[in-house]
C-alpha cells in the first residue's frame, strides 16, 4: 500500500498545522495553492511568525486560518476586514493578513472593504476568487461572469461581475494586484511584496473550482480551469485596472497600482499625540 | 552530463555538475489533480498505477535525471504532497572527477 512513503517532513511543515493537514479542499482547488504560495512567502520573508495574524471569513477558503501555524482568526461572513481593523488598531506592529474569498469580502462584505481601502488601513487582503459560492453549492455572486451557468443560474448569469482590482484601486488601495493559481512564483512574489508593504495592499487569486463551478458552468476539470489559465492570461503590469475585466477569451493579470500614502494607523497615531499635547498644554 | 549535444564543449564543463534531485512524494496526501504531471516543464512525472489511501492514483517519478530542481512541483501542489531535495554529490562520482583533473 503505502510503503514508499517518505520519511523526510515537507519543508513548509513548520508553517503548517499538524493537526488540521491534510486540509479538507477538493483535489485540484486553487485554496490549496494559495496556502502554499502564502506559507512559502512566509518562509522566504523569514518573518517572526508571532507577528502575523491570519483572518478569515466564511467560505471555502476561510478554512485558511485553522491550516496556517500563526495566530488566526476565522471571523463571522463578510467581517474578516473590521476583525483586521481592530487587530491593526490594537497591535499596530502585527502584519495583519486577511485572506478570504470574493463572496465573503464583496458580496455580504463590501462596505468594509471599500472604506478600509479608502481609510488605507495598513492590512493585506488576499481574495481567492472562485466565481461562486462554492461552499454553499455554488450559487451566484457578485464575481460570476456574465451568461455563466450557476447553481442558482440555470439559463446563464444576467447580472453583471466586479471587476476586483478596478474596485480596489478605485477605493484609494496602496498595492493591487491580480494573479491566477498558475502564476505561483509571481503570486508568492506578489505576497512578499504586500506584506513588506505598509498601507491597503490587495491580492485577487483567480482560483479554479472544479468540483462546484466547473461542473455548473460545464468548464470542467481542475485542469481545464489551469488550461483556461494558461491561455487566456496576460501579463499586463501597471495597465488600466478599468480595462482589467475577465472574460472568456482574456484574464489581465498583474501588478496594477503600487503607490505610497500615508497609513491609517500612523494618522491616528500624530493626531492622538497631537490632540493629548493640546489637551495637557491647555490645561 | 551529455555533451553529444553541446557544439562546443565549454572550457569548465568538468567543474559544473548539474544537481541531482531528490523527488520526494508523501503519496496518501496527494488527491491526484494531476498539477504537477502536467505543468512539470521536463516531463518528470507520470500518473502511478497504483491506489492510495484517498483511492486516486499518485504520480511516480519516471525521468528522476532530467529534474532541473526548478521546483515547481513543490509550488503548485495545493496538498503539500510533493518536494524535491537536491542529493548530495555520490562518492563515485567525485572520485572521477578527482581523476580526471589528476589526468590533466
Amino acid at each position: 500500500m503505502a510503503e514508499q512513503t517518505t520519511q523526510i517532513a515537507h519543508p513548509l511543515e513548520p508553517f503548517l498545522r499538524k493537526t488540521t493537514i491534510p486540509h479538507i479542499w477538493c483535489p485540484g482547488c486553487g485554496d490549496g495553492t494559495i496556502l502554499n504560495s502564502f506559507v512559502t512567502a512566509l518562509k522566504e520573508l523569514e518573518v517572526n511568525l508571532d507577528k502575523i495574524a491570519v483572518i478569515s471569513g466564511i467560505g471555502c477558503i476561510g478554512r485558511i486560518a485553522g491550516y496556517t501555524n500563526t495566530d488566526s482568526f476565522h471571523t463571522t461572513h463578510g467581517r474578516p476586514i473590521p476583525f483586521a481593523v481592530g487587530v491593526k488598531l490594537a497591535n499596530p506592529e502585527l502584519n495583519v493578513i486577511v485572506i478570504s474569498g470574493d463572496g465573503d469580502l464583496f458580496a455580504i462584505g463590501g462596505n468594509h472593504f471599500i472604506h478600509a481601502a479608502r481609510r488605507n488601513i495598513g492590512i493585506k487582503v488576499i481574495c481567492s476568487n472562485n466565481f461562486n459560492y462554492g461552499m454553499t453549492g455554488g450559487q451566484q455572486g457578485p464575481t460570476t461572469p456574465l451568461a455563466s451557468r450557476t447553481a442558482t443560474t440555470p439559463f446563464g448569469n444576467i447580472e453583471h461581475p466586479f471587476n476586483l482590482v478596478h474596485l480596489a484601486a478605485a477605493s484609494g488601495a496602496v498595492y493591487v494586484a491580480r494573479w491566477t493559481t498558475l502564476h505561483v512564483r509571481r503570486m508568492t512574489e506578489s505576497i512578499k511584496k504586500a506584506i513588506q508593504k505598509e498601507g491597503f495592499s490587495f491580492i485577487e487569486i483567480v482560483s479554479p473550482c472544479p468540483e462546484i463551478y466547473g461542473k455548473a458552468s460545464k468548464i470542467g476539470t481542475a485542469m481545464d480551469f489551469m488550461n483556461w489559465f494558461k491561455k487566456a492570461s496576460v501579463i499586463q503590469n501597471f495597465s488600466d485596472p478599468a480595462q482589467a475585466e475577465i472574460t472568456a477569451e482574456k484574464i489581465p493579470v498583474g501588478e496594477f497600482v503600487d503607490v505610497e500614502k500615508p497609513t491609517f494607523e500612523k494618522l491616528l497615531r500624530e493626531m492622538t499625540a497631537q490632540a493629548q499635547g493640546k489637551v495637557t498644554g491647555g490645561a | 552530463m551529455s555533451t553529444k549535444k553541446l557544439w562546443r564543449k565549454p572550457l569548465d564543463i568538468e567543474k559544473f555538475k548539474v544537481p541531482k534531485a531528490e523527488i520526494c512524494l508523501i503519496k496518501d496526501r496527494c488527491k491526484g489533480c494531476g498539477y504537477c504531471i502536467q505543468f512539470c516543464p521536463r516531463q518528470v512525472l507520470e500518473e502511478s498505477e497504483e491506489i492510495n489511501v484517498r483511492g486516486v492514483h499518485p504520480p511516480k517519478v519516471v525521468n528522476p535525471e532530467k529534474c532541473t530542481i526548478c521546483g515547481f512541483c513543490e509550488a503548485i501542489c495545493p496538498d503539500f504532497a510533493i518536494f524535491v531535495l537536491e542529493k548530495p554529490n555520490e562518492k563515485k562520482e567525485t572520485k572521477e572527477a578527482e581523476k580526471n583533473e589528476r589526468k590533466k
